[in-house]
């Protein structure tokens, strides 16, 4: 992960560096035409690699304006935010109320893709796909289900001999939006999770080993005899990883795809509030996977500089209609169309100008 | 003339380079002050709400917005501690045999090799730990410990790999090059006539060695010791690879462990709320005020040792 980073970064610096050629005519639909609009955002890492191609498709198109992310994570997003150091922030939790209460302006929250969180495990002399109730997965984590061998297991799993070992537990150590979906989705089956642990991107974990980033979570699972992780669908489909299938609201036994996380954006979005602010973990649907989460761009209400708020307007356009589909071959899941038409209408409340 | 006299100092350059030193040697007081500065402010909230107990506490909950620095500090000492154990006998050891035993050209060309260790970047050292010493302490040391040494409750538990044992090993790697290049630098520049002597009043090679080069050198050793618990201490990105990344305090080392260093590395970025950024600060804090003791410390040991002893 953290090469591949690094080479994207490269591949952006040399893109940034490659452009900017003097001569270059604006094209017609550059917010300012002539004037060059350097825009600068800041946070989450998780959407990184398709933001980073975001941002270079757009300046393509639009040469004049050149949109710098620092993918610092979500905390830093938040912070820099409310700072006033970035123009906008991107985060894969939603703002609490408190800091939007400590915001100078109002801040808006803009949905940009889906991602899902799924459970990878190493069971000795397991290769097929194991099935996960909501209870299952939470008395793992919470060190109530120490065997594999489990009922709480076993009973979904017919026809597979599962060990009578301990269960290793291994989690994300670093502060993580993947943590956070985890155990967002872990608070809302659980109420003993929920009054044991909460949720948040980093927690006080009942049990477990921590690994750093999604790679030490999976180092730690492929080396560990009958552990079980979670990371995210992202990373677990590029590593070609085993993992479990969940059982969802609806009762079904769902293996993480995109198709299945749109779904569960989908379901959730007629009771969607205004502010985007929502956990879609759990969702409700048949084909919906419940372990699943927007990422947000978060963009002040009130931009003063003209140039730099309509380059912002602009790519939020861009971003929902064109950007849309370059997700999914990147193995992000793409907005469900009801989240796109509703995202649409809040933009128009982003005032630009004083 | 005096401003004749001036411009003549001036010209001399006494006076420059005077101000000058004096102007980065404060430099460095500033930037000394300026840290301290910024982690005695931005670790406010945490220390108002927690104060002393902050490092006794045990629980290190975001969640429910309570925070101790216990198990970190537990952590960083004892993993520092095995590293110590291990590498200082094993430094001081190879740094011996480099400089007093090994013929000149060998002891060259190992000391190439150990200085090349010592700049391998510490995340290196972390991946050859997961890869490496990981499993082979999981699968072979750990159960053999357990069957000699079980009763020793420092050695029970589950064997998982990773923990302060698998840190601390690691540690002790990545510290004895440090060792071994300024120990056998000290101990090569004890003079010759100090050994001659030793030898000419009938001691055997290994007494000159113990008894007199040794004593002789042992400010640089306490030197090169005390560097190698500072980068020990303060290293973070191979101790968070193998150390488990537990904050709890158990007895044995086995279990998974957190340490100071890779708390802050590894939940800084994501922290939202001002008392967790706040307490992570405060763990910066006692970091920080923990290698100024061991550097104290150290400088008295000197200052002891010198006065006690025949030779500075």
């Amino acid at each position: 992960m953290k090469t591949r980073i690094g080479f994207v970064l490269t591949l952006a610096a040399a893109a940034v560096a490659c452009s900017g050629k003097p001569g270059e005519p604006p094209s017609a639909s550059t917010p300012s035409s002539g004037a060059r609009v350097s825009v600068t955002g800041a946070g989450a890492t998780f959407p990184y690699p398709l933001y980073s191609k975001w941002f270079d498709e757009y300046h393509k198109r639009h040469p004049g304006v050149e949109i710098n992310y620092q993918s610092q994570g979500s905390g830093a997003g938040v912070r820099q935010m409310l700072a006033g150091t970035v123009d906008f922030g991107a985060s894969d939790m939603p703002m609490t109320d408190e800091q939007l209460g400590q915001a100078k302006v109002k801040v808006l929250h803009f949905p940009t893709v889906l991602g899902a969180v799924v459970p990878t495990y190493n069971v000795a002399g397991i290769t097929q796909d194991l099935n996960f109730t909501p209870d299952a997965l939470a008395g793992i984590f919470l060190g109530t289900i120490k065997k594999w061998n489990d009922p709480a297991i076993a009973r979904e799993n017919a026809g597979i001999t599962l060990p009578a070992s301990d269960i290793v537990v291994v989690h994300r150590s670093d502060g993580s939006g993947t943590t956070f979906v985890w155990t967002d989705y872990l608070s809302k089956v659980s109420p003993a999770w929920k009054l044991r642990v909460g949720s948040n991107s980093s927690v006080n974990w009942p049990v477990g080993l921590g690994g750093k980033g999604n790679e030490g979570v999976t180092g730690l699972v492929k080396q560990t005899p009958n552990s079980i992780g979670y990371v995210e669908l992202l990373y677990a489909v590029q590593n070609e990883l085993a993992y479990g299938a969940v059982r969802n609201a609806a009762g079904t036994f769902l293996k993480a795809d995109l198709a299945g996380v749109t779904a569960a954006a989908a379901a959730t979005a007629a009771t969607m509030p205004d502010d985007f602010r929502v956990s879609i973990t759990n969702a409700a649907g048949p084909d919906a996977y419940p372990i699943a989460s927007f990422t947000w761009l978060l963009v002040p209400a009130h931009i003063a500089d003209q140039n730099r708020g309509k380059a912002i307007v602009d790519f939020l356009q861009w971003m929902l209609a064109d950007g849309q589909s370059m997700a999914a071959p990147l193995s992000y899941a793409p907005l469900p169309k009801e989240v796109v038409a509703k995202e649409r209408q809040t933009i128009a409340q982003v005032h630009v100008g004083s | 003339m005096p401003a004749g006299g001036w411009r003549a100092r001036l010209r001399n350059g006494d006076e420059v380079a005077h101000l000058m030193a004096l102007l980065f040697g404060l430099t460095l007081a500033l930037l000394t002050t300026l840290v301290a500065f910024e982690l005695v402010v931005n670790s406010s909230l945490a220390r108002h709400r927690f104060g002393w107990s902050f490092l006794t506490g045990q629980t290190w909950d975001p969640v429910a917005d309570q925070y101790g620095a216990a198990p970190f500090i537990y952590g960083t000492v004892v993993t520092s501690a095995i590293a110590l154990i291990v590498a200082v006998p094993l430094g001081i050891g190879a740094a011996l045999f480099l400089a007093e035993l090994a013929p000149r050209r060998i002891s060259d060309a190992l000391t190439l090799v150990i200085e090349l260790l010592a700049a391998v970047p510490s995340v290196v050292y972390g991946l050859i730990g997961v890869a490496v010493l990981v499993p082979l302490m999981r699968q072979y040391v750990q159960p053999a410990l357990q069957r000699v040494a079980g009763s020793i409750p420092v050695f029970t538990g589950p064997a998982y790999g990773v923990g302060y044992l698998t840190a601390g090993l690691v540690l002790a790697i990545m510290i004895v090059p440090f060792i071994v290049s300024v120990v056998r630098e000290v101990l090569l520049a004890v003079p010759r006539e100090q050994r001659e002597a030793a030898l000419a009043l009938g001691s055997t090679r290994w007494e000159s060695t113990a008894r007199v080069v040794l004593p002789y050198a042992r400010l640089g050793v306490f030197g090169a010791v005390f560097l190698a618990l500072g980068r020990a201490l303060g290293e973070t990105m191979a101790v968070t690879m193998v150390i488990g990344n537990r904050p709890e305090i158990s007895a044995s080392l086995f279990a998974p462990g957190y340490s100071m260093a890779a708390v802050i590395a590894n939940e800084f970025t994501e922290a939202t709320g001002n008392l967790y950024l706040h307490a992570l600060v405060e763990i910066g804090l006692v970091l920080f005020l923990l290698t100024m003791i061991v550097n104290a410390f150290a400088r008295i040991l000197i200052v002891v040792t010198t006065r006690r002893g025949t030779a500075a």
